[in-house]
């Protein structure tokens, strides 16, 4: 369960505070598909980054009683003149997991060939993207956070990402955080809108696109 | 993967050392890489910088207040200069490039400082030993009178180094003032750090100043250890054990509110 009770987020700017999120509070069970819908600007990447604890809420609490992964198929982590393998060694050490059997699965999963052995930033995006999602699925977690829609690849590529994640982890909880309503219609049970720094959380997908349209 | 209440001492130490690990083996392949020298740069580099200032200080033959051998003063300074100003150097503005790391929950703000630091010092040390044994070999130094001494007065160069640098490096997460000023500062504090001097050698008026410095009290210890009866050491090691305990404090202090109020750009 990751509890997130009254968070508020503040920034300071130039001219004074902005406040992104404002009171926001929101439950998340083990095994829960849940949506997070909002326009641009407002605060979606925020709550992705409060919960997944790189940055600290100005006020109230973010409880996890369940390991959280970092944002799904994110490469900002890389490291340019490593290669693809030595990043995935980071990952591996930095989890303590072992290497050794997952070298073969990301190799052939990302498609990278001999690639893998070169500095990613020799990469284009699409191989980055791939190799980021393949790592992704390396170590195991009970919470995925998947900020904007995964549309990586081929289609055949995307199916494979399909069903590595909705398939194989169908039993963990995911947070979905888009403003595309197809994804979200797909994948999730219940659906929340984020506006004015507030969540509306709503039992069923349709009224929380009903409302995130209007 | 629990994380309420259930991180113990033993844990969390368990997990750090896991993560410096890491760090400490992206940090080298990311600076040296597997190119020509690859990892032997870690001291190669720092050992151009000595063998650079010994050669000019012995052919201007400067002079430095004593009867040593110039080499063995040259070796003994400036290897201590290396720890003190090259570790800010690696820690301020050292956490941008890493920031996306801290979305792997466990690496935080103090294992990037210490992953840098840890290599710093290890090519300090490293080039401060070969060039000793090396001009030992040559004839041109002698071995330290008292070892034990040089280690630990090169420990608290080091303690030292690691605090200066874990508190500017958080200080310039707060203002970008600190590195405009750590530049010049420590341009200035060179001459002034005891590497090119022995305190003893100083007008007595000045020796009281010129010991408000920390460090210079760190290379006094390590030629006394070095030269022993040669010399005429002045430091107080109470002066400072107690300088790096409250600037490690001050240091943490910085580290922790910085954590705090990390903003992802």
């Amino acid at each position: 369960m990751i509890e997130i009770l009254n968070v508020s987020k503040r920034y300071p700017l130039r001219h004074g505070w902005t406040t992104v999120l404002d009171g926001v509070n929101l439950v998340i069970e083990p095994g829960e598909k849940i949506g997070i819908l909002g326009h641009n600007g407002a605060g979606k990447s925020t709550l992705i980054r409060l919960i997944s604890g790189i940055e600290s809420p100005t006020t109230g609490c973010v409880k996890r009683h369940m390991s959280v992964s970092w944002p799904l198929a994110f490469a900002g982590g890389f490291q340019g003149r490593l290669t693809g393998l030595d990043n995935l060694k980071f990952i591996c050490r930095v989890y303590g997991t072992t290497v050794a059997d997952k070298i073969d699965y990301v190799q052939d999963f990302a498609e990278l060939g001999k690639h893998f052995k070169e500095p990613v930033e020799t990469y284009s995006s699409g191989m980055m993207t791939r190799l980021a999602f393949a790592i992704s699925m390396v170590i195991e977690f009970d919470c995925f956070l998947i900020d904007e829609v995964v549309a990586v690849g081929d289609s055949r590529f995307q199916q494979k990402c399909h069903d590595e994640l909705f398939i194989k982890r169908k039993d963990r909880a995911m947070i979905f955080v888009s403003h595309h309503d197809g994804y979200i219609k797909e994948h999730c049970r219940r659906a929340c809108v984020l506006a004015q720094g507030r969540l509306e959380a709503y039992g069923d997908v349709d009224s929380a696109l009903h409302r995130y349209h209007q | 993967m629990q994380e309420v209440a259930t991180s113990t001492l033993r844990r969390s130490w368990a997990i750090q050392r896991r993560v410096i690990g890491a760090l400490l083996v992206r940090e080298m392949l990311t600076r040296y890489g597997r190119h020509n020298l690859g990892f032997l740069w870690i001291f190669v580099e720092p050992m151009i910088f000595t063998l650079g200032v010994t050669t000019l200080w012995t052919l201007t033959g400067m002079g430095h207040g004593s009867n040593l051998p110039i080499v063995a003063f040259a070796i003994t300074g400036y290897s201590s200069v290396l720890l003190w100003r090259n570790m800010p150097g690696r820690t301020i503005g050292g956490l941008a490039p890493n920031m996306p790391l801290m979305y792997h929950r466990n690496v935080r703000v103090m294992d990037v400082f210490l992953a840098r630091l840890l290599l710093e010092v290890a090519g300090a040390s490293m080039s401060f030993v070969t060039l000793s044994l090396l001009f030992t070999f040559l004839g041109l130094v002698k071995l330290p009178e008292d070892l034990l001494q040089v280690v630990f007065g090169w420990v608290l160069l080091i303690w030292f180094g690691t605090a200066l640098a874990t508190f500017l490096g958080a200080l310039n997460e707060r203002t970008e003032a600190v590195e405009k000023i750590w530049h010049p500062a420590s341009y200035l504090l060179f001459p002034l750090s005891g590497a090119g001097f022995l305190v003893d050698a100083l007008p007595k008026a000045w020796q009281d100043w010129i010991l408000v410095l920390p460090m210079v009290h760190g290379v006094e210890i390590v030629r006394e250890g070095y030269f022993g009866s040669a010399i005429h050491a002045h430091y107080s090691v109470a002066y400072l054990i107690g300088f790096n305990a409250l600037l490690t404090l001050m240091g943490l202090a910085n580290v922790r509110y910085v954590s705090k109020n990390l903003t992802l750009r």
